[in-house]
């Protein structure tokens, strides 16, 4: 088979139509079973292999215009996980659905659509940047590359710099060096915005600015989600700042998730032991009230070949047997009155009803959907 | 506590010639008792770093230039030359700096770095060296001590390698502690960690800490007193709880209301307009003036002053003690580990 190179056609402009498809309620994206492994460079006769479990079959959705935060410690799998959705990684098992249609597989959503869809925002913001493209380039390149005409693109690029409050005709021409980190966070910005994405990942993108510029740049984010229907998907250790930005929270340690619900259930009744330790770590801004006792002790543990049972259970001040034994999941939490919540759910024995845990045994056992059945059933 | 303070800094400048030249500190005054801990606060820029290099005389000599005077236990720092300097550094002021994985030397073991130091500074054989280094390691909690003293920085995680520096930095018993964002790249679960290590060590050994760091909770959780710098300058110094709760400077009220905390959700942040200004063309009077809202004639055209009071500011148009900046005054909605 031969190929053509030279003729091969550039993309027909069909740039603009990351429209709304599936309705509100379908999640915009939904991850199912995400692994990804890194092997270690060991010598060959190291023997059994070792891997780095950066990201352990991990499974969520985010809803349509919601900002879903994800939080954990370093290592913890939280940038990987921003990767591989965004396909900048190839996962090792998992598929991603985006609003509706399978990402990169027969019959779904083509990898350039799917990327024009989801742009994604670093942490460093002088490293994301081409140091040798002005700042009109930078913008401007994407849309070119899909396809918009040159003249098109830069229009868009200066409206873009305005909008995230850069004067077009006093920055348009500036190089990343001569900009400011607040500044090139705002360009970085509006790069990712160029392409009119709908979901957008922020990983750890205000953590680098000093204080009074992140403040500037998060109501950036806000301001922007208003106006342009945009979802985030917002990555940060800085835990005020999720609480602050996010409507849902997902919380990760050694590459899974322990704990998802929404912002005010995650800050006022964390059910997983780590959610809480983490909560309380954060310094708490009152000097006649300082921390005590540190909420955890040691440092997180090494990703290479995890223990089983929960991982969790090393540094956990209420593991038992159980816990060694077999691995928590994720499961809907119930609430005293035995019905389950949904939107809140929690991978630790403690919060599972029969799960051999003596904090457990305290939990409503039988599973109230399957017994408001049975009771119909009886009537 | 002696009635004489372990340190004082008067009308401190520094200039670094380059490429340009630049101003960093502008008549920086500090004061600092025996056994206290002073937060330094401030942005990137600010100038807290150069104060603490400065403190310790690690500026580089070309291309610096340091006014002013330095008293530390009664010694003119600026004036200490050869071994009189090296006896100072790590013996009487001694630093923890940020990036714990670049201030190892990367080819020796911990145990042999410390065992280094502490015959440096004082006459004593390996064996007592030894003992000394491996008894710091376990008095900063640092699991199977006697193990970690072979080991190398890399082999290290981020939390232990910050430990074993606090541990090389107290290892001859230092008066004074120089600490530069020791905490800032580390996870929250760490970073709580150490600030109460430090904070359990300081009163323990009796010495006096400066912590620099932009992060105000955990400023608020070490400090006795804080320090806020801004351009250079110091802008607002005082008690912990006077300065976050009472400020009287608008950038210290600026500073805290940009500072995301619980309770604040759904409504924009007050964020301060404009960015630092450029430390090599600074303006005119109150470097503040262009961002601040507070701003009045004279800001413009004179640097203010500190006035000599327990709470100091240096402002031409202070805020009225009473306004109780609203991101202070909630309490921790944090769940307690039940």
């Amino acid at each position: 088979m031969s190929l053509n190179w030279s003729k091969k056609e550039k993309p027909v402009s069909k740039l603009w139509s990351t429209a709304d498809r599936g309705g509100p309620a379908q999640p915009l994206l939904a991850v199912r079973g995400l692994v990804k492994h890194f092997p270690v460079r060991d010598p060959v006769w190291v023997r059994p292999r070792r891997a780095v479990h950066a990201v352990d079959g991990i499974s969520f959705e985010v809803a349509k215009g919601e900002t879903l935060g994800i939080v954990g410690e370093s290592g913890c799998g939280k940038s990987t996980t921003a990767r591989l959705i965004a396909r900048l990684l190839t996962p090792d098992q998992g598929s991603l659905v985006f609003d509706g249609e399978g990402v990169a597989e027969f019959g779904g959503l083509s990898l350039p659509d799917y990327r024009r869809s989801l742009q994604m925002v670093f942490q460093d913001s002088f490293a994301s940047l081409n140091p040798r493209m002005t700042v009109e380039d930078t913008i401007s390149f994407g849309p070119r590359v899909h396809g918009q005409s040159p003249v098109q693109a830069l229009a868009r690029a200066h409206a873009l710099l305005d909008r995230v409050g850069l004067q077009a005709s006093q920055f348009a021409s500036r190089y990343p060096h001569e900009l400011s980190g607040g500044q090139r966070q705002r360009i970085n910005i509006a790069r990712a915005l160029a392409l009119q994405p709908r979901l957008l990942i922020l990983d750890e993108a205000v953590a680098a600015l000093d204080k009074s510029v992140q403040a500037q740049v998060l109501n950036l984010l806000q301001e922007l989600k208003a106006e342009q229907g945009l979802t985030y998907l917002f990555i940060s250790h800085d835990l005020h700042v999720v609480q602050y930005l996010c409507d849902r929270v997902m919380v990760m340690y050694l590459g899974q998730v322990v704990e998802i619900g929404p912002v005010g259930q995650i800050y006022s009744a964390a059910r997983h032991p780590y959610t809480q330790a983490l909560l309380s770590a954060v310094p708490s801004m009152d000097p006649a009230r300082r921390t005590a006792l540190p909420p955890l002790a040691g440092d997180p543990p090494n990703p290479i070949n995890p223990p089983a049972g929960c991982r969790f259970r090393d540094r956990c001040s209420y593991a038992e047997a159980v816990c060694a034994s077999s691995s928590p999941v994720l499961d809907p939490l119930k609430a005293p009155d035995g019905l389950a919540d949904a939107s809140h759910q929690v991978a630790c024995h403690m919060a599972t009803a029969g799960s051999g845990h003596s904090a457990a045994a305290q939990l409503p056992t039988a599973t109230p959907a399957l017994a408001g059945i049975s009771e119909l059933e009886a009537a | 506590m002696t009635g004489a303070q372990l340190l004082s800094v008067q009308d401190l400048s520094v200039t670094f010639f380059g490429a340009r030249t630049l101003q960093a500190l502008h008549g920086v005054n500090l004061e600092l008792a025996r056994g206290e801990t002073l937060g330094l606060l401030g942005e990137s820029g600010s100038g807290k770093s150069v104060t603490l290099r400065t403190l310790l005389r690690l500026n580089p000599p070309q291309s610096s230039r340091v006014q002013g005077r330095i008293l530390v236990d009664g010694q003119d720092v600026l004036a200490l030359q050869g071994q009189a300097l090296q006896h100072y550094r790590g013996a009487v002021v001694s630093m923890v700096f940020q990036e714990s994985g670049l201030a190892f030397d990367p080819v020796y073991t911990i145990g042999q770095q410390m065992i280094e130091m502490i015959r440096a500074h004082e006459a004593v054989d390996k064996a007592a060296a030894h003992k000394r280094a491996l008894h710091m390691l376990e008095r900063v909690q640092i699991p199977q001590a006697r193990r970690r003293m072979d080991a190398y920085a890399h082999e290290l995680s981020g939390g232990m390698r910050q430990r074993a520096m606090i541990a090389l930095a107290l290892c001859c018993k230092p008066k004074l502690l120089l600490a530069d964002e020791p905490t800032t790249a580390l996870d929250a679960t760490v970073q709580i960690q150490i600030l109460l290590l430090l904070r359990e060590l300081q009163r323990e050994l009796g010495m006096a800490v400066i912590f620099v760091t932009h992060d105000i909770g955990a400023a608020v959780e070490i400090s006795d007193r804080l320090a806020v710098m801004y351009a250079g300058r110091i802008v607002e110094q005082g008690n912990v709880a006077d300065v976050i709760t009472r400020p009287k400077h608008p950038y210290t009220q600026g500073l805290m209301r940009s500072t995301v905390a619980p309770g604040m959700r759904g409504k924009p942040l007050a964020a301060i307009v404009g960015a630092p200004p450029d430390l090599a063309c600074l303006p005119a009077g109150c470097a503040f003036a262009l961002r601040c809202g507070y701003a009045i004639k004279t800001c413009l055209a004179e640097v203010p002053q500190f006035a000599a009071a327990a709470h100091q500011v240096a402002c031409w148009n202070p805020l009225v003690p009473t306004e109780v900046v609203s991101s202070a005054a909630h309490c921790n909605a944090m769940p307690a580990l039940s």
